[in-house]
């Protein structure tokens, strides 16, 4: 077998090394009746080029969003990735590394880590930024916690109607049993109801989460709502499911939220299919030591020159056990490493200007459907790179008709929101060129496309 | 690599920040092909104060640089104890950035992503025949997730049948994650000590009606197996609980024992421990679940199906305990996993997990005597030394960062608790005789150093980048995020 180096000869000298005369004797710690008594049944081990065959045969089965023409979004953004971000995060010194509980030997991702902590915080708005979370719906389920733990006594946290619905899912199930109560604030226009979060909101309430963009595309008025939660001594948490919007509209920091979380994604990361993804989570000081996750903290060595380790440790399962402020025991490593090369990449003016071609081309794809006999666009407001669409047949009809053109038109809403089920969320990004979008528009006409 | 001679080039960088220009850019965007549109300015932001503007070669520099600072399984021998660091293969990167699989967005309707789902199906199936359990999960996105979800579903299962236990017993030496895990479930951990192995007198012991789970490592975090397992799930399952297992040491088992046939009704996997994702210095991992029939109905939605029309996300799963992440769990992880089952089958596993223990045992044989071994029984994939007789009161601190100048990653180190100065090594499959005997002679130098001349062990790493950080100042003092000085 390639990846184990052992020869026959080898293994002799090992045994007698070790007193033994049969591998089988390393095993006798395992009783006989614990012991499996056939081989595992699963498939020969194969060749490299007999398993590349098999996987490139499922891969080929699969539609790629480079060869059907894709306006799906809702949480998983298909953005173009720079070829300098594959080459270096294939640095195997990199990828192969563990956790850098050794910072003498663990610098390059340290330094790594400290500058995404940083470019998070310019992002956001906000003083403090961890060094990640599984994903955009773990992390909104985090901060949902960080909110109770840190109001003390209050258990109630109102959850925007808006917010992606499987991040309030999530928030669901982090919630379970935990004695916390989570309420609904409905939508008016697509944005949550602010009459009725200030009829929601008590003094019991901990926190208000809301989506910006939220999971309709439109922008929330984060500065309002945080007045609002702010006059009931609640806090604002933003979850951010596209952060590219942050390139071009106000950060949830200066806009009164007092937790940003979100997921990275777009910033790099291939679509696979929803996962791996990376949750950002950034808070202001006064949070900074009930934060969850590892953080990473700049210091110097024995000679006064600067370095990097984790820090804040006494927040985590490792030293405090069942007292930690979460279970998280890593982070996203690689895709913290991706999401800052990506942000180097692009930088001050890169972001901005790819965030306005995104806004762009969406307000141009839903003018011409706004233009369509029997379409309409269900919200009035702001939007940054989705929106939806109310179409006048069936969504799951229209879906199969224009799949036969390869079009992937978006993503019915109707089991999330019975409320819109005519409604169809469609996405567009840089990748999606005025030719595609123009398909789009004449095959949901039903014209030839 | 051992001895202390020589020092390569180690390159100074900067923070990206510092290094940053204005009007200096790294990207190349389309130009806009349909009309500008503008949104409303009050909501428009003011440019993103000191983000960088670097060109392309900075940032290639940049992260090459910083490469050059870490050490990975590729560098070198990288005996973390429970971490098993085995080799990444490298034909699990390439199949993960299949365009069919690294392209493929997870709105996409099930009936034009057939071959992800079938690769899932496969994957869950796989692991159920490896564990002996009838149904896997593959949402959890890490091993600490994984557990989650499985006390989760232990305590919806005690509710659906009307109980109200409220304390999971967990064994001292277990991963500070279990009790975390236990109490992000709302339960109490109850902590019971082990002596190398639990015994089911000290598990009786505590055991009463009002205990949902005890959770326990097999083998434990000592490197040994519980021999009491099946007798303890006996135990637990009488007075109406459930045992979950934590899969960290899987690697000790694979077609040799399977934890669902012992009586275990939950375990998590690690895919990045395990089968051989790489760590990716820190994440992402992916922690599949095992259940037993029992505990299925409770599983995370959406699950992979098949039925006659092909493979499906199923959502009907009204006692589920709902979803722990956004989509289906880390995909491209479960690609890298499921191409190193294929390449390894299922002889190939099994020679990879005695490999492993042959290894451990290797070292142990060639260390025992000059490191202090706390217990004797026979281990499995790893070995835990104490620093006992260790000389002039070095620790295992200064061994740690002593085996850096020889050219090695530190073993997991203080870990597991139960042994005072743990210094935990599990070697993997991966590693050959020479490489073991090059790294036991460099911890039998450094004992022998020990005491003739601690200042060696007391003032290392010195051949690293940086020498010992101040790490109480980093706690004291946190410094987060890089701000401009004169801001």
């Amino acid at each position: 077998m390639r990846y184990l180096p052992h020869t026959e000869v080898e293994v002799r000298q090992m045994l007698e090394r070790i007193g033994v005369k049969e591998i089988d004797e390393l095993f006798s710690g395992i009783p006989e009746s614990c012991r499996l008594s056939r081989p595992l049944n699963l498939p020969e081990a194969k060749s490299e080029a007999e398993v590349m065959a098999q996987l490139r045969a499922l891969a080929g089965k699969n539609s790629k969003v480079f060869t059907w023409d894709s306006f799906l979004g809702g949480g998983a953004y298909h953005h173009f990735i720079p070829a300098v971000i594959d080459h270096l995060i294939s640095r195997s010194e990199f990828y192969t590394a563990y956790t850098p509980y050794q910072p003498e030997i663990s610098q390059g991702t340290l330094q790594a880590i400290f500058e995404f902590q940083t470019m998070i915080c310019q992002l956001t708005g906000m003083d403090v930024a961890n060094a990640s979370m599984y994903d955009g719906a773990s992390a909104c389920a985090e901060a949902v916690l960080l909110a109770v733990r840190a109001a003390k006594k209050r258990r109630r946290v109102l959850l925007s109607r808006g917010l992606n619905p499987q991040y309030r899912e999530t928030v669901a199930t982090y919630c379970r049993y935990v004695d916390v109560e989570l309420v609904e604030v409905p939508l008016v226009d697509g944005v949550t109801d602010m009459a009725a979060l200030e009829t929601l909101l008590d003094d019991q309430t901990a926190a208000v989460a809301v989506g910006y963009p939220n999971y309709l595309g439109r922008v929330e008025d984060l500065a309002k709502l945080a007045d609002i939660a702010h006059a009931a001594g609640a806090r604002l948490i933003a979850a951010v499911a596209e952060p590219l919007a942050l390139g071009l509209f106000k950060s949830p920091g200066e806009l009164g939220a007092d937790v940003v979380v979100g997921e990275g994604q777009s910033f790099g990361l291939p679509l696979s299919y929803g996962g791996p993804g990376v949750g950002f989570f950034a808070v202001r000081k006064q949070d900074m030591r009930v934060l969850p996750g590892r953080l990473v903290g700049e210091t110097v060595d024995l000679d006064g020159k600067r370095g990097f380790v984790l820090t804040l440790a006494t927040r985590e399962q490792h030293i405090r056990r069942e007292k930690a402020t979460s279970n998280i025991c890593s982070n996203q490593g690689l895709n913290t490493l991706i999401v800052g090369i990506y942000l180097a990449l692009h930088g001050k003016q890169g972001l901005k200007r790819l965030a306005e071609i995104n806004y762009s081309k969406a307000a141009y794809a839903r003018e011409q459907i706004a233009a369509l006999e029997g379409f309409e666009i269900a919200h009035s407001g702001e939007c940054f790179n989705e929106f939806v669409v109310l179409c006048p047949e069936p969504v799951a009809e229209l879906k199969t008709r224009l799949e036969t053109l390869e079009i992937l038109p978006g993503i019915a809403l109707g089991r999330d929101y019975p409320e819109l089920e005519r409604g169809l969320l469609v996405c567009v990004t840089e990748q999606n060129s005025r030719e595609q979008i123009d398909r789009l528009v004449a095959a949901l006409a039903g014209g030839e496309a | 690599m051992s001895g202390t001679e020589g020092r390569g080039l180690v390159l100074d960088e900067k923070l990206l920040f510092e290094q940053s220009q204005p009007g200096r850019v790294g990207y190349s965007l389309t130009g806009l092909d349909v009309p500008e549109a503008q949104p409303d300015s009050r909501l428009v932001r003011k440019e993103i104060t000191d983000f960088p503007e670097l060109s392309e070669i900075d940032v290639v520099r940049h992260y090459t640089r910083l490469s050059t600072w870490n050490y990975g399984v590729d560098s070198g021998f990288y005996p973390l104890g429970s971490c098993t660091m085995k080799y990444n293969p490298k034909v699990n990167e390439v199949a993960a950035r299949l365009p069919g699989f690294a392209d493929i967005h997870p709105q996409t309707p099930e009936a034009l992503n057939q071959g992800a789902l079938e690769l899932m199906y496969n994957l869950q199936q796989d692991l159920a025949e490896i564990s002996g359990f009838p149904a896997v999960t593959l949402q959890p996105a890490a091993g600490a997730q994984g557990e989650f979800v499985g006390i989760l579903m232990i305590r919806a299962w005690h509710e659906a049948n009307g109980r109200k236990p409220t304390k999971v017993i967990i064994p001292d030496t277990a991963h500070g994650t279990n009790p975390a895990s236990a109490a992000l479930c709302g339960y109490d951990v109850v902590t019971v000590a082990s002596d190398g192995l639990l015994s089911k007198d000290a598990v009786a012991a505590v055991m009463d009606n009002d205990v949902a789970a005890l959770m326990v490592t097999n083998p434990n975090t000592l490197g040994l197996f519980e021999s009491d397992i099946r007798e303890i799930c006996d135990l637990v399952h009488e007075r109406g609980g459930l045992v979950y297992a934590d899969g960290a040491n899987l690697n000790a088992l694979m077609g040799i024992s399977r934890p669902g046939d012992l009586g275990i009704d939950v375990m998590h996997f690690n895919l990045h421990k395990t089968f051989s994702t790489p760590h990716g210095g820190g994440g992402p991992g992916s922690g599949p679940v095992g259940v037993a029939e029992k505990l299925i109905p409770f599983m995370p939605k959406p699950i992979v199906i098949k039925d006659e029309e092909g493979y499906k996300l199923d959502y009907e799963r009204p006692e589920s305990i709902g979803r722990v992440k956004s989509f289906y769990g880390h995909f491209s992880i479960m690609v890298r996993a499921y191409t190193y089952i294929l390449a390894m089958g299922g002889e190939g596993l099994r020679r990879a997990t005695e490999m492993a223990v042959l290894n451990a045992n290797y070292v142990r044989a060639r260390l025992e005597g000059e490191y202090d071994l706390p217990y004797k029984q026979r281990s499995l994939h790893e070995v835990v030394f104490s620093e006992a007789a260790l000389a002039n009161d070095c620790h295992t601190l200064d061994v740690a960062k002593r085996l850096i100048d020889y050219g090695y990653h530190p073993p997991t180190i203080y870990f597991p608790l139960v042994v005072r100065g743990a210094l935990m090594i599990e070697p993997t499959e991966s590693e050959s005789m020479q490489i073991l005997d090059e790294f036991c002679d460099a911890l039998l130098a450094i004992a022998e150093e020990a005491k003739t001349a601690p200042e060696k062990l007391r003032m290392a790493p010195v051949r690293a980048k940086v020498r010992r950080l101040d790490e109480a100042t980093a706690a004291r003092k946190p410094k987060l995020r890089w701000e401009r000085e004169d801001a």
